[in-house]
């Protein structure tokens, strides 16, 4: 309630047409009809969609910018203030028990709520900042003209660093580091002795970290909440729409593999040549042929293979049977195995691990030494075209998959060559290493389609 | 530096009743004094339960992860502080290595006497935890989580392979070694600079690394995600085994790379790196450089300048050539202005393993173990005199111990004195421990004092 009244102040306000942007402090006590329910959790669920498919394909910032900007008015904006305020509301406690249930979809959400936030919250005026920095309690110190004039070179050249094509800011304020990690993940402020100075246009990143804070502590809340009543409560209302627009929008989960139930170890080999995306298939391969891989690696293959049907016990043959041929089985039982059981869920917190999506795969950050990652995204154009030469993609298929790359669809053009390599169209688009292999399986099986596979190869 | 003759004195090191004794190895040749590793088998076992037993400074190691803490008198102190941090340890038997996770000790003696009973081949330590890790299973539903632990940083030379050629794995010479002084000075100047911590701990990782404690409250207490972002700060050097390009600016280099690049990077990479490594004379090597290039004309061009005439100073010469062709007028293209930049990075920017950084419970080996592969002590490097340190010249196990046979008669029970151990020691105090050991306590006194206050004024409203 609180937050309904002193937004709708804010809007009246009018100041400069400045939307309005609740921080979703507590649950209103709305009457909402179970359609608008829905509605409004689809309506959401879209911008939140559109939001992680453009992260995942690289959009810069600024496109970032246009398309939140785009989002938000297609699926979320209402003529009047009060009624898009109401929505948003409504909409995100509706998600927030939608996608309190699982680690793996409170993590979603929290990062697709903030960077919706952060794209939101760049959009206020500078007042409508202030009240905002204001209602979280952030009070930092503005640094002082004189202080400025010292440190100005290298308050500049930092800005510089990150391509700040903006006039120089000149307010800057001057925060312990703690409390901004992604700018100086980034090195996006000038660090002195332990202080972050950060310029006034990027005090959407203090912000965020206080706001994705509170929304992590309130979904872990929610969650218990769930479990311990709601659940419950409204086994017959409420509860059956949850649930079927957690299954409907987040896509299958790969944790358990399905359809081809299981496959067995002698088959691999083969599988992987057949039905493997290139991302796992360079894993095995490297896999084979240094008979180590670093954690990252372990980790999207190991998972990847517990999706596709290997069962524990085949999953430690396997990994045993390459590792200790660099490391010794001695090495493996100590230091590996105990990690292959975990991600099994057979150890420590006992979490049955999902595999990594495509996003996942495609955010991620490989370093020196590390095979991980999405090829598409993470390879040289030369060691790209080489992998997929080695695939047999070619011609025609080859150029149009490094087209998809250059302009960073990368999901496209993994979805481009499952097309070349099975002669087969994928309509769905692979958004899923596991999903691309079950496609994969599907149509070997069919042994037709295997048959014009061989003549048009 | 004793260097009389050794003599096998008794009651120190026990006669091996097969083999050789390890200690006459080298009593007839003093100048090659450094055994470099411990002789094969159950001898290193022997050797270490020496080591254990006289020279490992159990007190300072205590000293240092009590915090301030152990001093039981002080109302402030939290005495259950040393004995929630998790040990862990290596163990060699004949054939099998067993792995002891989550040992914890509540003082320095039970920390000396286990230690001493079993001996490990390695001591690697862990994070601190909500309660003592021994007890863990009891607390699992509670919660058993770790709550404080040093800011590390692993560095390892092996990261480095792709572009240095004179060594490869596990081997290391004067040669590439100064990548690692490169990688402490870069870190310890931003560490201090940046980030203002002041309690740094360097430590040589006994074969070919060195190791990173920072030990200020305020790093101790950082969240995965704050540690994470440390972690990427330094991370300049980036992409897997399959991009090309591992260092990218977009703009002119931030203050802080800007300071690396300056004061130690260029002139290390130009004044020694490309005549060591000799990155122009050869084909293959100054084709790796050129591939970070992103232009076709340029590449083009010095390569075929390049084809096959060898010249005086060729390494320099040719790394001018490039420099000259980058810079001048005509190439002067947004792509190609930070090239030079780029390719000084990637060839001497500090690798750090990221993933031991980021995480709060990642085991780290304890300072002042010994590697069991080249038999040399962990000790600790002084970051203002790194270029100093010689990683072939740091004491082994063997010639500790003939130190202190060829020492014995010296009238004191102190052994480590009578060893070049004792130089890494007395560093490690009053460099180390001494400024760190003074603000705890200082740190531990404003505490007390606000919490003092604070339920003063409570009382008072």
């Amino acid at each position: 309630m609180e937050i309904v009244r002193s937004q709708r102040r804010n809007g009246s306000d009018g100041s400069a047409g400045a939307a309005s942007l609740p921080l979703y402090k507590s649950a209103p006590s709305l009457e909402v009809r179970l359609e608008e329910f829905e509605r409004c959790a689809i309506d959401r669920l879209r911008v939140l969609k559109a939001i992680s498919d453009g992260l995942s394909r690289g959009k810069k910032p600024e496109e970032m910018d246009n398309l939140v900007g785009e989002l938000w008015r297609a699926n979320m904006k209402h003529q009047d203030v009060d009624e898009t305020l109401r929505k948003d509301i409504i909409s995100h406690f509706a998600l927030r028990l939608v996608y309190c249930r699982e680690e793996e979809m409170r993590r979603w959400f929290l990062s697709m709520e903030t960077t919706l936030f952060r794209y939101r919250f760049r959009l206020q005026n500078a007042e409508a900042q202030k009240s905002i920095m204001n209602e979280l309690q952030l009070q930092y110190n503005v640094l002082s003209h004189a202080e400025y004039e010292t440190l100005k070179d290298k308050l500049i050249q930092a800005a510089r660093s990150v391509n700040s094509t903006s006039n120089p800011e000149t307010v800057f304020y001057k925060v312990p580091f703690e409390d901004v990690p992604d700018l100086v993940a980034g090195r996006r402020v000038f660090l002195l002795k332990g202080f972050a100075f950060v310029p006034r246009n990027q005090v959407v990143s203090l912000v965020c970290t206080i706001f994705r804070s509170n929304i992590s502590k309130a979904l872990a809340l929610t969650n218990r909440k769930w479990r311990a009543t709601i659940h419950d409560q409204e086994k017959d209302r409420l509860a059956p729409i949850v649930e079927a627009l957690g299954n409907s929008y987040l896509g299958p989960d790969y944790s358990q593999p399905r359809e081809c139930a299981e496959i067995s170890l002698k088959d691999i080999n083969q599988l992987a040549s057949s039905s493997f995306p290139l991302c796992m298939r360079h894993l095995f391969g490297k896999l084979k042929e240094d008979h180590h891989l670093k954690h990252g690696g372990r980790m999207q293959l190991g998972l990847f293979l517990k999706g596709v049907g290997l069962k524990l016990e085949d999953a430690l043959a396997f990994w045993r049977a390459e590792f200790s041929q660099k490391v010794g089985a001695e090495r493996f039982d100590k230091e590996y195995a105990y990690s292959i059981r975990h991600n099994y869920g057979k150890e420590g917190k006992r979490t049955d691990y999902t595999p990594y999506s495509c996003q996942k795969i495609i955010m991620s950050t490989p370093s020196t030494g590390d095979h991980h990652g999405c090829p598409f995204r993470h390879f040289s154009e030369e060691n790209l075209r080489a992998a997929l030469n080695k695939m047999g993609v070619g011609g025609r298929a080859m150029d149009d998959i490094m087209d998809k790359v250059r302009n960073r669809h990368y999901q496209l053009a993994c979805t481009l060559t499952f097309e070349a390599t099975h002669a087969a169209s994928c309509e769905t688009g692979i958004n899923h290493p596991n999903q691309y292999f079950v496609e994969s399986r599907k149509i070997f099986q069919s042994k037709i389609l295997v048959r014009m596979l061989i003549t048009i190869v | 530096m004793a260097s009389i003759a050794a003599c096998s004195s008794p009651g120190i090191v026990p006669k091996q009743e097969h083999g050789e004794d390890p200690m006459q190895i080298d009593s007839n040749a003093p100048e090659q004094r450094h055994i470099n590793r411990v002789p094969e088998g159950l001898l290193l076992t022997d050797y270490l339960r020496i080591y254990y037993g006289k020279l490992f400074p159990y007190m300072d190691m205590f000293k240092w992860l009590s915090y301030g803490n152990a001093d039981g008198k002080h109302p402030g102190c939290d005495s259950s502080y040393f004995g929630r941090r998790e040990f862990s340890f290596t163990i060699k038997s004949d054939r099998d290595e067993i792995y002891l996770r989550f040992q914890s000790f509540s003082n320095a003696s039970e920390m000396e006497s286990a230690i001493k009973a079993k001996c490990p081949t390695k001591i690697d330590i862990g994070a601190v935890y909500t309660v003592d890790p021994a007890k863990r299973h009891a607390y699992a539903q509670s919660g058993f989580s770790p709550v404080e632990r040093e800011l590390i940083f692993d560095i390892d030379i092996t990261d480095y392979d792709d572009v240095r050629y004179c060594c490869s794995g596990a081997d290391i010479c004067s040669d590439c070694w100064p990548l690692m002084t490169i990688a402490i000075k870069v870190i310890d100047t931003a560490l201090r600079e940046d980030f203002g911590f002041n309690h740094i701990l360097w430590v040589f990782s006994g074969r070919r690394g060195v190791h990173c404690w920072v030990c200020d409250s305020r790093a101790r207490r950082l969240s995965k995600e704050q540690r994470s972002a440390i972690a990427d700060y330094f991370n300049v050097y980036k992409g897997g085994e399959n991009s090309l390009k591992k260092v990218t600016f977009s703009g002119p280099l931030h203050p802080s790379l800007a300071r690396a690049y300056t004061d130690v990077l260029k002139h290390y990479f130009e004044e020694k790196w490309i005549s060591t490594q000799k990155l122009f004379e050869h084909e293959e090597r100054f084709h790796k450089i050129l591939q970070l290039i992103p232009d076709e004309s340029v590449v083009s061009e010095l390569a075929g300048k390049w084809q096959g005439s060898r010249l005086e100073h060729v390494n320099s010469v040719r790394w001018d050539q490039l420099k000259h062709m980058l810079q001048s007028g005509s190439k002067k293209t947004q792509g190609l202005r930070r090239c030079i930049e780029e390719i000084v990075f990637s060839y001497t920017y500090p690798r750090i393993d990221i993933q031991v950084t980021k995480g709060m419970n990642h085991l780290l080996k304890a300072p002042f173990c010994v590697h069991p592969g080249t038999g040399r002590v962990c000790v600790p490097i002084d970051p203002n005199n790194c270029e100093q340190f010689d990683p072939t010249s740091v004491p082994t196990l063997a010639q500790l111990l003939e130190e202190l046979n060829a020492n014995a008669s010296i009238g004191t029970d102190n052994y480590m004195e009578k060893t070049s151990l004792g130089l890494s020691v007395n560093f490690f105090r009053t460099s180390f421990l001494e400024p760190l050991f003074k603000t705890c306590k200082e740190e531990l006194e404003s505490a007390y004092n606000t919490k003092i206050q604070q339920s003063k004024d409570s009382l008072n409203w």
